[in-house]
């Protein structure tokens, strides 16, 4: 065994040629591809409630809570900032853009209003995740909730840019090559590219340079350090990719409901996704996709579900606090995790990977 | 203050390594009192001292994760005493932990990847590295040498504490060191593995000078030839390895400390 060992080892190019090559996890998964098809055949299965209410909906929160996974799974750095980095840029697209006040909104074209808004929601996210490398742990999460907070009070009293607790509305949609991109086929198709783009972008990205340094960084930044890594310019990275990817969602949330306004960047919604990435589950890209499917399904019927057996409706909070409490306390890796352990289950003693080192 | 003149100047000195005066201080305790040490490029050094007598706090500031209270260290001629710890790694200083820092999320290959990385340009490259990436093959190689390539593709968090130790060693030695700081690599290991790190370190090119810290006087003087004795946070006495091990009150100090 050993002689077989050492003779592999001298032969170099065998050595390079055995290694096992890094493709999407997905390929050779049925279920992916299930999926993945059911996503795109969509639009003839499900009425147009379904297809934004649930669909689009799932997909741009899943987005922003992605965000929150790539800085929280791969870096260590839990961020409460995303969704006003969405409500941001929603609120620059509605600014720069077209809407019913046109006393605040610029009246830009949308293809110039949007990666406007992208820039400076992106130089937003950047700058907090500047202020928030300085330290570590639950002071991440105070300096993150704060500047969330901030954002949110300073939209209700701000009236020149942000219109105060009105907020924005009417705000214009894209109509171009003929199609109107906000009916409910064409803009579920651009929800889901969109997500699509930031899942593959992510779940890329963790093995490339970048993503493995930053997973580096979350296990050791001291080492790190001692690697040549500048690990505090690598976190600001990390915050300007995933400030990117909660902006590009932003811009599709103003577009889904046509307005935006305080309520939408509240402090409890910068909670919600949290509680979606958490109860999806931060080690996988598709974790807060799942959250968010289970938030949003929660969000729609709980209401009617707790009406019927004689509750308030509007305690679906409830619902979903006790989902989260569950989770957190049986699979510290959220519902992937539960499903991981569960596949884990289903397969022989002999094919389990480390078995019997656990010891060890 | 520091012009590029005088730093200019100071190339050709010939010192791999140069401190002096260097003091570090925690509030009021001094870990560190006016050390001043020279290590020629190539030689290789143990640090020999009781728990306690500053040597892992040397380090520390050798490679900036605690900066001098006072004092300067110059790497190859180039004041460094100012420079956050990856600008001293870019430029050739290595080291390793008493306690090995891993990345236990990640791979073996993956590890060392990033050691090779973090050294060179693209740390920041977006696009996953391909089939014929010349930091993938130093990464095997390197893998190889550390005797770990039949586990890397575990991750580091199932490794046994030998493989993690020479892990340890395998990420100081990514790129192309000029100079290595070792504390204690002997660690934990059994008698086997320390001849393996033995014959690591003799068998490392003779450009790449090192310092060891290192209580196992049989590893630690098979390979120096020079000898930096640390008591109380200064350096209490330097020497050839022979000359060292039949000092007096070296052998009071050290035994004395090892005995309590």
């Amino acid at each position: 065994m050993s002689l077989a060992h050492d003779a592999h080892v001298a032969v170099r190019p065998t050595a390079v040629a055995q290694r096992p090559t890094r493709t999407w996890p997905e390929v050779n998964n049925p279920a992916a591809w299930i999926v993945a098809v059911i996503l795109l055949i969509m639009p003839l299965i499900a009425s147009g409630f379904f297809l934004i209410e649930i669909f689009a909906s799932t997909l741009i929160l899943g987005t922003i809570a992605l965000s929150l996974m790539f800085l929280a799974g791969y870096g260590g750095m839990v961020s409460l900032m995303q969704l006003t980095i969405a409500g941001f840029s929603a609120y620059m697209v509605a600014v720069f853009g077209v809407s019913g006040n046109a006393n605040i909104s610029l009246g830009w074209p949308w293809w110039l209003a949007v990666p406007m808004a992208l820039a400076l929601a992106t130089a937003f996210g950047t700058l907090g995740g500047a202020l928030a490398v300085r330290t570590e742990g639950i002071y991440t999460i105070m300096i993150t909730l704060a500047i969330g907070a901030a954002f949110y009070y300073f939209t209700n009293q701000n009236w020149a840019i942000f219109n105060g607790h009105t907020g924005i509305n009417t705000v214009a949609t894209p109509h171009f090559w003929g199609v109107n991109w906000r009916a409910d086929i064409p803009f579920y198709y651009i929800v889901l590219a969109v997500a699509a783009l930031c899942y593959f972008a992510v779940e890329y990205l963790s093995r490339a340079p970048f993503g493995l340094a930053l997973q580096g960084v979350r296990d050791n930044p001291r080492r790190m350090a001692a690697l040549g890594f500048n690990v505090n310019a690598h976190r600001v990275a990390a915050y300007a990719f995933a400030s990117f990817v909660a902006a590009l969602a932003g811009v599709l949330q103003v577009w889904n409901y046509r307005q935006i306004s305080p309520g939408s960047v509240s402090v409890g919604a910068c909670i919600d996704v949290l509680i979606i990435a958490v109860v999806g589950g931060i080690t996988r890209p598709i974790g807060p996709f799942i959250g968010a499917l289970i938030f949003v399904l929660l969000r729609t019927f709980a209401l009617d579900f707790l009406v019927r057996i004689g509750l308030d409706g509007n305690r679906f909070r409830l619902l979903i606090g006790l989902g989260f409490l569950a989770i957190v306390f049986w699979s510290s890796d959220g519902v992937i995790g539960l499903w991981q352990r569960w596949r884990q289950r289903q397969r022989p003693r002999t094919d389990r990977p480390g078995g019997g080192r656990g010891h060890g | 203050m520091d012009s590029v003149a005088q730093r200019l100047s100071a190339v050709g000195a010939g010192a791999a390594l140069e401190l002096r005066g260097v003091t570090r201080l925690f509030g009021a305790l001094a870990a560190l009192t006016d050390v001043t040490i020279t290590v020629r490029p190539g030689e290789r050094r143990a640090v020999l001292g009781s728990n306690g007598a500053g040597k892992t706090t040397l380090f520390n500031c050798i490679t900036g994760d605690f900066p001098p209270s006072s004092g300067t260290i110059r790497f190859f001629g180039e004041d460094v005493t100012h420079f956050p710890p990856y600008e001293r790694i870019r430029r050739g200083l290595r080291r390793t932990y008493q306690i090995s820092a891993l990345f236990p999320g990640l791979t073996v290959q993956d590890n060392v990847y990033l050691a090779c990385r973090g050294v060179s340009r693209g740390r920041f490259s977006f696009l996953r590295p391909g089939q014929n990436d010349a930091l993938m093959h130093a990464a095997d190689n390197l893998v190889q040498a550390v005797h770990l390539s039949a586990v890397k593709d575990q991750r580091v968090a199932e490794l046994a504490h030998g493989q993690q130790r020479q892990l340890e060693i395998a990420l100081a030695l990514a790129g192309a060191p000029r100079f290595v700081l070792f504390d204690e690599p002997a660690a934990g290991l059994s008698p086997t593995e320390r001849a393996e790190l033995i014959e690591i370190l003799t068998s490392l090119p003779a450009h790449i000078g090192y310092i060891i810290i290192e209580h196992d006087m049989d590893v630690a003087l098979r390979v120096v030839e020079s000898v930096t004795m640390m008591h109380n946070g200064r350096v209490f006495k330097e020497g050839l390895p022979e000359e060292i091990q039949s000092d007096p009150q070296v052998q009071e100090l050290y035994l004395g400390g090892g005995h309590e």
